[in-house]
């Protein structure tokens, strides 16, 4: 059985709050303004994060947004492998993402496997004219040709450690742990 | 120093060291058996003395008369791929059975004195346990014609039923009744009313229901049994036996028969003491059966009607089938289970050792009541009968296995099971007829 | 909580929160089939062999559906009458159809337990479609998906299960499955098509529609087989239509949102009217829709052999308590 050993807080409450808030600005800046903007976030920490980034940018444009909700578990490539499957969540995306400009939104860049299933799965929605990816930590260790768009915070990290993002929508707790795994 | 019954080579001998069972006299005591050119001569308390016989060791296991089983099915002719006269005598001695009694459902069916002659000698070559046949009440078991009573008599039937089936019509039954009547052998019936069974393949009730499976109400037998009964009334002189009873209702009017003093005896089968309906949840096709498997109620009343006499033996109904046929859709698998091999030590294990009967009125319901049900003689342990017997441990526990079983067909309801009381020695005219090779 | 199913060979002995967890799952493919691609990847490279071994247009087709839209690869096999008039056991054929490599096997047999058989003999998941009159689970779970969008839960509900009930699959699994998740159930039809001791699986046994329809949140109506009528079990079709037909006038006796369910084909003008069937109550195309969805959950969640929480969730709980404790 292994353990899991906090080591440190990355980020804060403060902290993530204007991390988000200045990626929300980077999205505006970057798409020169907020015409055609569709936030997706992916389940399960994603999608408090596209919330969060898009009622900034309602703030700073005084427009609101249209938010989804992508779950990634049937695209997921180690579906195979693995024996037990997580449970599946809904994918939310009601409007038409077809000549949008998608930004796709995660807790932690990592792999980059994620952000593949997280691909196909959209696609099989529409053909968005632009995606971009927006993260709060981005910790290295790529598998994949994927990098983010706008990240909140780089953190080198080790392969045993874990980064760990909590939410109050979800954990009751605004935070980011960087921990480690000891067996 | 004592001789070895593996080895046993001599006709006159004696057997010390054992625990003698008698169930005709009710006794159980340790003691030592004499045998004289195959038969027995002397049955005696306490340990043999010096003697110009050979002395073999019992080694401290049970002795008692050999079992007699009145109702298999040996399948030949016409079925010698499911089991065949050499195979089910072997499986016979290797349950302790020095005599079984077979059903005329073969193929063709045992209704004809040349069928007989075959099976009797298809036995003497086997050389193993004795046979009876049982003949076929109507010409090949279908309820229209009579089949030559004499004639299969005189060739060496002891019985005649429709076995598999029982006879169609009630006119039918009164007719074998009373033809039999002089003959002084018993009908058998297979009690069950072909209508009300229809398609059924297990019991109805609610496990029936819970299964989805076509049932077979408990009336399907008793329907038939009555109607037997009542046409047994006024038919003077016949003798009527009715075979693996299975219900609770069935036991009520066998009960009331024998109050009213009708020429009845009933048997049923171990089956029916320790498995019920509910044991199909899963759709073990080993568990068809038929009768089938009963209720919890039918199966208690069962060990009731044991205790009191209403049933007068216990029989096998041993129904060898080929690995294939049982290995198909509940619906579409052939009934039966064998039987032979696990019927004495499942009536220890669910008999004696619950204490419902002592050792000795256990044996009886495989011994001397089962061959009085028939009119054949054995069971005993009297002076100058043929020395058939059975040497056993009934306290050693084995798990039931198809590899265990020497039946051809290993098609057995208690695969899993383990049970008390195990076979070690059968004795035939006072020659140990269970091979060393094949052993027990 | 965890489910562990290789097969799904019934839904008698399943939990309320089995039943709930595939019923949140189907929730989920549901809204699969709403997309513009009505497809996902979860079960590429999986083989799935449909065998029918009796007709059912209807049940193969949702089972095919789902299976393309988990993007499975599938196989049917189908063959009129029973394996023995073919000439080749249900055991070789289920053999020879492992030998091929298949994962899953989906099975539509007229022997009760014959999906049991299959799985103690295969090393593939079974997926029972019907077996004889025993189960058909995938029927019950779509009628309790259908019945939960409805309702919400199954708190305080009466349903009506009319018809045939000692030759039907469907019945047996509805009344396992709703009276496990609480629900009311009461049977009706002719006494002669209500199999014995049927009240022990917990239900109650009611011969007048009307009073059985008294207050019942919804009925579902069961297809009534002809040849019943020619093995004597009930007299005629125009009597049958007559006191056990489900029409508007007896279904006023029911609460006015009463549900009305049907698993097909019906026979309209027998066991149902017309007007109801066709009705504002009647939810019989969603069930056919909640079929393609509770199949793809059914599938799904066999293939995994379980559905759990997520490793990343469970080491998302643990750093927050590592970090309590460290502090604290």
């Amino acid at each position: 059985m292994s353990e899991i050993v906090y080591k440190s807080t990355l980020l804060d409450r403060d902290q993530i709050r204007r991390a988000i808030k200045r990626i929300a600005h980077e999205i505006v800046e970057r798409n020169g303004g907020v015409d055609g903007l569709f936030v997706v976030g992916i389940r399960r920490r994603g999608v408090p994060l596209a919330e969060r980034i898009a009622k900034y940018i309602e703030q700073i444009e005084g427009h609101s947004i249209p938010v989804g909700a992508l779950d990634i578990t049937l695209y997921r490539d180690d579906f195979q492998s693995v024996l037990k499957h997580p449970q599946v969540g809904k994918t939310e995306i009601k409007d038409d993402i077809t000549d949008k400009i998608v930004i796709l939104v995660d807790d932690v860049l990592y792999t980059g496997r994620t952000i593949r299933a997280a691909l196909d799965e959209l696609i099989d929605f529409g053909r968005p004219k632009r995606i971009q990816l927006a993260v709060l930590i981005d910790r290295g260790h790529r598998e994949f040709p994927i990098k983010a768009d706008y990240v909140g915070k780089n953190v080198p990290t080790s392969e045993t450690e874990l980064v760990e993002v909590h939410l109050d929508e979800i954990d009751e707790a605004d935070e980011v742990l960087l921990a480690e795994k000891q067996s | 120093m004592m001789l070895k019954l593996a080895n046993l080579n001599h006709t006159s001998y004696l057997i010390d060291n054992v625990t003698i069972v008698d169930p005709a006299k009710n006794t159980m005591y340790a003691g030592h058996v004499a045998v004289v050119d195959g038969k027995i001569d002397a049955v005696e308390r306490g340990r043999a003395k010096e003697a110009s016989l050979p002395i073999y060791d019992g080694g401290g296991l049970h002795l008692a008369p050999g079992f007699i089983d009145i109702h298999v099915h040996l399948r030949e002719p016409g079925y010698e791929y499911k089991e065949t006269v050499a195979s089910g005598t072997l499986a016979a001695v290797a349950g302790g059975f020095t005599a079984v009694a077979c059903m005329p459902n073969t193929n063709p069916a045992i209704d004809d004195p040349s069928v007989v002659e075959f099976i009797l000698k298809q036995a003497k070559i086997a050389g193993r346990a004795r046979v009876y046949p049982i003949a076929a009440a109507t010409k090949g078991r279908k309820g229209e014609i009579l089949s030559e009573y004499h004639e299969l008599v005189a060739a060496g039937a002891v019985a005649i039923t429709d076995d598999g089936s029982p006879v169609a019509s009630a006119e039918m039954a009164r007719r074998v009744m009373e033809y039999a009547a002089p003959l002084g052998i018993p009908f058998i019936e297979h009690c069950e009313d072909m209508a009300a069974s229809g398609a059924g393949v297990m019991h109805e009730g609610f496990y029936s229901t819970k299964l989805g499976l076509k049932g077979i109400p408990a009336h399907s037998e008793e329907v038939c049994l009555s109607r037997d009964l009542l046409i047994l009334k006024s038919v003077r002189g016949a003798k009527f036996h009715a075979a693996h009873m299975s219900t609770k209702g069935s036991i009520q009017l066998i009960k009331r028969a024998k109050e009213d003093g009708l020429p009845v005896t009933a048997e049923t089968a171990p089956h029916y003491l320790c498995l019920e309906d509910k044991d199909l949840v899963g759709y073990d096709t080993n568990l068809k059966i038929n009768p089938p498997l009963r209720g919890a109620d039918d199966r208690e009343a069962m060990i009731e009607a044991i205790k009191d006499g209403t049933i007068d033996c216990v029989a096998s109904d041993h129904a060898p089938h080929a690995a294939h046929e049982k290995q198909v859709e509940f619906n579409a698998a052939p009934n039966g289970s064998v039987g032979l091999e696990t019927m004495f030590p499942l009536l220890v294990t669910h008999l004696v050792k619950p204490g419902h009967l002592t050792l000795p009125q256990t044996l009886a319901l495989i011994t001397h009541k089962a061959a009085q049900c028939l009119g054949v003689p054995g069971g005993t342990l009297a002076r100058g009968v043929p020395a058939d017997l059975v040497l056993f441990d009934p306290a050693e526990t084995w798990t039931v296995s198809a590899a265990s079983l020497h039946s051809k067909s290993r098609n057995s309801a208690f695969l899993g099971h383990a049970l008390t009381g195990r076979v070690k020695h059968t004795l035939v005219d006072g020659v140990n007829v269970i091979p060393a090779k094949v052993g027990v | 909580m965890i489910t562990n199913r290789k097969h799904l060979l019934g839904l008698e002995g399943m939990t309320s929160e089995e039943i709930t967890r595939l019923l949140d799952t189907a929730e989920s493919f549901k809204e699969v089939s709403e997309r513009p691609v009505k497809k996902v990847p979860a079960l590429r490279g999986t083989t799935i062999a449909n065998l029918f071994f009796e007709a059912s247009t209807r049940t193969r087709i949702s089972f095919e559906l789902a299976e393309k839209r988990l993007s499975a690869d599938s196989v049917n096999f189908t063959v009129s009458g029973s394996s023995v008039s073919k000439g080749e056991t249900l055991r070789d054929t289920a053999e020879n159809i492992q030998a091929m490599k298949v994962d899953m096997i989906v099975i539509r047999h007229s022997a009760a337990g014959a999906p049991h058989f299959l799985a103690s003999l295969l090393e593939a998941s079974v997926v029972n479609a019907g077996d004889g009159a025993h189960e058909h689970p995938t029927q019950g779970l779509l009628d309790m998906f259908t019945l939960r969008e409805r309702w919400g839960n199954f708190d305080d509900k009466k349903v009506v299960i009319v018809g045939d009930l000692a030759h039907s699959r469907v019945a047996r699994s509805n009344i396992h499955g709703l009276v496990t998740m609480g629900v009311e159930v009461v049977v009706c039809g002719p006494p002669t098509l209500i199999p014995i001791d049927i009240e022990r699986l917990g239900v109650s046994v009611e011969t007048d529609l009307r009073k059985a329809l008294e207050d019942a949140d919804a009925v579902n109506v069961l297809r009534i087989q002809k040849e019943r009528q020619a093995a004597g079990l009930f007299p005629s079709i125009d009597e049958y239509a007559r006191v056990w037909g489900v029409n508007s006038r007896v279904l006023e006796r029911a609460k006015p949102d009463c549900v009305v369910m049907h698993p097909g084909p019906m026979n309209r003008g027998v066991e149902i009217a017309h007007d109801v069937a066709d009705g504002e109550r009647s939810v019989i195309l969603d069930q056919v829709t909640n079929g393609v969805a509770v199949r793809m959950a059914v599938l799904y969640l066999c293939s995994g052999g379980a559905a759990i929480e997520s490793t990343e969730e469970t080491e998302a709980a643990e750093a927050k308590a590592a970090k309590g404790k460290q502090v604290a």
